[in-house]
């Protein structure tokens, strides 16, 4: 079998860079709302990533990652070129897509990536798509024009003002849904916390809600059940239930918490991991290949 | 089989035999042991192999084979063990058994051939029965460490091709038979490594991990091709693998960890048996910060459970630095499924049993972490549907033992990730794929399975008996095309390549 290669990147902004993998398999397999299990090296994590889009032809998949831990901040310092150590999936079930009628997609910080295979699946599926894409600030906005693309209307909110319309996600789904006589069904991805209050603000709208969660993953095919989650009061398993649940029924405080576990421990490998990079002089983020 | 007067029995008298003492294994120090992963027993000298091999009464009927999942000539090796050849030893054990290293660790031979042995039974002590697993071992490590393994001969090409889903030891067993009998053989492995629970499962103290690559490269060196990180049904759709190959075998093992169901069980600090393992043994969390998967370290550990699994969980909690390792088990010690010889390392290493505790809530304090344990205490009733006697809770005993990581090792499902994707595939009432138990056949023609997808969560050689019988099935299946009946074609097929024989 070829190893994977990162056969392009780009940095997006500030630690959030665009890989594009050689995974030919993956490229052809994957659906919306899927997503891989990477790792960078011998000693590697399993890193779970959504997949934002794939080549079939070309044999690539894209993703788009936040350095945030020790082995993101790893893959940013790889080149062009350079081999990813392991690769699988996709892994998880597939977003249901089907004619809702008219549809929000909110997308938060890197949320925004995952969510553009799932608008796109939904625009040529005959929803009318209303997007949200949201970020703390103008430069950590991503995949902007992929999302115009194949959207009705895109809201860009920041919760600066320093582009589109000052306010949160809530903020933004308020203003769709305000101008809106229905809104069918409404998709959020991004940080647990926006999740939470997206989903929070589509319950009092009525508006059934899917969201994609994101909790500590080992294996991804429901082996270890470190994924765990409360959804409607049941413990399910993201890696294989999901990622996708109804955002009405998850329990995001404990998934929240769950995702704090290794806090400590993750600071110590950075920490470990910043000594090293030291002592051979490289170090910081992506950047442009 | 060697009967009276044959040379096999050399010279020796009965009683000469008889009056051997068994050999002792060898182990690290239970103090020194629970500070680092190496194995814990060290392992016969090749002097101690030969004289356990010489306490072998060569009966004429040979009841240990009898007892052995896979059939292996276990008076033959001996017989060659006793004479100091080695290379033949080991040569016999491999005609039956792909993986010696690991099933001289890990079966349960005390309840197999070792239950049956003639000297233990001479002796009223199985416990004195030729210890038939560690001469097995003895001989998988000398091959190993003298690197004198001789491949088979190379075997004609079939012109056939089977895909195993799966690299467990259901799957490297129907793979090793395979591909010794002609057939092109690729294994789909959903993780980084090949070896399932061998690798993921059972720690490095019991298996070291460098025992199972081993094994998997024999296999590779037999022309066996391994595809890792690719998980079926997913990654290639299983319809395109019934087209691209001429047999399926399914093997995906019992991978789907069961919860009680209970109180607090998401707490920060919860893990199931495979999580923790996993961790540990597949991810090298012990080895944190240099490996990035880390694990609990340290504190009160409560593992739930008395299998195995809970062992395992128990004794590796000890090597992660826990200061008190506990096992609660809702029945009494002799009810405990765990292997003897476990239970006893377990107790020497210092881990603490509670019998006749059943959790009923996981506590939890600030930040949803763990805190402890909520336990009924129980007494025992009438034997139950597997023989044991039930557990009753007693009523108002409910007390609570402080911990500050919970392992939840009371057993797996049948992971669903295949079968779900797969909907023409049988299963049973418990989300097994059903099979024909003589043949390992499935309700889709050409698909085949075994192991733990099938028994639900059992042991290394009863997956690996799976799969010779399947491996044997599909040989008949690939070489002559029937699928009605093929418990008759299996004796037209022949199975018989060189001095190789599948029975």
């Amino acid at each position: 079998m070829e190893p994977s290669r990162i056969v392009s990147k780009k940095s997006l902004g500030p630690d959030v860079t665009m890989y594009r993998i050689s995974a030919p398999d993956m490229a052809r397999q994957r659906k919306p709302g899927q997503f891989v299990i990477v790792r960078i090296s011998e000693q590697g994590e399993r890193v779970p990533l959504t997949i934002a889009d794939a080549d079939p032809a070309a044999g690539t998949v894209t993703l788009v990652v936040q350095a945030v831990g020790k082995s993101t901040r790893q893959m940013a310092m790889l080149e062009e070129g350079s081999i990813l150590h392991d690769i699988a999936g996709p892994l998880g079930t597939p977003t249901r897509i089907e004619r809702f009628g008219t549809v929000i997609c909110c997308g938060g910080g890197i949320g925004t990536a995952p969510m553009y295979p799932i608008a796109q699946a939904l625009h040529e599926a005959g929803n009318r798509v209303l997007s949200v894409v949201c970020a703390r600030t103008a430069g950590l906005l991503v995949m902007v024009e992929e999302m115009e693309k194949v959207s009705d209307e895109v809201l860009i909110m920041t919760d600066d003002g320093s582009r589109g319309t000052k306010g949160l996600a809530t903020d933004g789904i308020r203003m769709v849904a305000g101008r809106e006589p229905a809104v069918d069904h409404a998709f959020a991805i991004g940080p647990p916390v926006m999740m939470k209050f997206a989903s929070a603000v589509t319950m009092e709208l009525g508006i059934p809600t899917t969201v994609s969660l994101n909790p500590i993953m080992i294996d991804g095919t429901g082996m270890c059940g470190c994924c765990r989650v409360t959804v409607g009061g049941r413990t399910r398993f993201a890696c294989v239930d999901g990622p996708d649940f109804d955002g009405h029924q998850v329990d995001f405080d404990e998934l929240i918490k769950r995702l704090s576990t290794y806090r400590d421990q993750e600071h110590a490998a950075m920490e470990h991991f910043n000594g090293g990079c030291r002592l051979t002089g490289s170090g910081g983020h992506g950047s442009e290949g | 089989m060697a009967g009276a007067g044959s040379p096999d029995r050399g010279d020796m008298e009965a009683k000469d035999r008889l009056a051997i003492p068994p050999q002792k294994m060898p182990e690290q120090e239970p103090a020194e042991r629970v500070g680092n992963l190496r194995e814990v027993p060290l392992g016969y000298t090749p002097e101690m192999a030969v004289l356990e091999a010489k306490r072998c009464l060569h009966c004429k009927r040979a009841v240990c084979i009898e007892g052995c999942p896979v059939g292996v000539d276990i008076p033959g090796f001996l017989a060659a063990v006793a004479k100091g050849d080695f290379a033949s030893g080991i040569r016999i054990i491999r005609r039956r058994n792909v993986l010696p290293a690991v099933c001289g660790r890990v079966c349960p031979q005390e309840q197999q051939c070792q239950l049956a042995c003639t000297v233990g039974k001479f002796h009223h002590d199985p416990g004195k029965s030729v210890s038939i697993g560690r001469i097995e071992r003895f001989l998988a490590d000398w091959e190993r460490e003298t690197e004198a393994v001789a491949l088979p001969g190379k075997v004609p090409s079939s012109g056939r091709s089977v895909v195993v889903i799966g690299s467990g030891p259901a799957g490297l067993t129907v793979a090793g038979d395979l591909v010794q009998l002609g057939h092109s053989v690729t294994v789909l492995e959903a993780l980084h490594e090949a070896g399932g629970v061998l690798v993921y499962g059972i720690p490095e103290f019991r298996l070291p991990k460098a025992i199972v690559s081993r094994e998997v490269k024999f296999l590779e060196d037999l022309g066996v091709e391994f595809r890792l990180n690719t998980i079926a049904g997913r990654t290639i759709p299983l319809d395109e693998l019934m087209r691209e190959y001429d047999a399926v075998f399914i093997g995906s093992g019992a991978g789907l960890p069961r919860f009680q169901g209970i109180p607090g069980e998401n707490l920060l600090g919860v893990y199931s048996a495979n999580e923790y393992l996993t961790r540990v043994n597949l991810m090298r969390a012990f080895d944190f910060p240099n490996s990035d998967t880390p694990i609990q370290r340290g504190g009160t550990v409560i593992t739930v459970g008395g299998g195995n699994v809970a062992m395992d969980c128990a004794r590796t909690a000890l090597r992660m630095g826990a200061e008190r390792s506990i096992v609660v088990y809702r029945r009494s010690e002799v009810e405990m499924p765990a292997r003897r010889e476990e239970v006893h390392h377990a107790r020497e290493e210092g881990v603490e049993f509670h019998f006749l505790e059943d959790p009923v809530e996981i506590t939890g304090g600030p930040w949803g972490w763990v805190n402890g344990v909520r336990l009924v205490r129980m007494t025992l009733g009438e034997p139950d549907s597997s023989g044991r006697r039930s557990s009753i809770p007693v009523e108002g005993s409910e007390f609570v033992r402080e911990a500050d990581t919970v392992l939840v090792a009371i057993g797996n499902s049948p992971n669903p990730l295949v079968a779900s994707s797969f909907p023409e595939l049988e299963t049973t009432r418990w989300g097994g794929i059903a099979v024909n138990e003589a043949t390992g056949q499935t309700s889709v023609r050409g698909v085949f399975a075994g192991g733990d997808i099938v028994l639900g969560a059992a042991t290394v050689i009863l997956a690996m008996g799976q799969g010779r019988i399947a491996a044997r099935a599909m040989h008949a299946y690939l070489s002559t095309g029937r699928w009605e009946g093929l418990e008759e074609a299996i004796g037209v097929a022949g199975t018989e390549i060189g001095s190789r024989v599948l029975v």
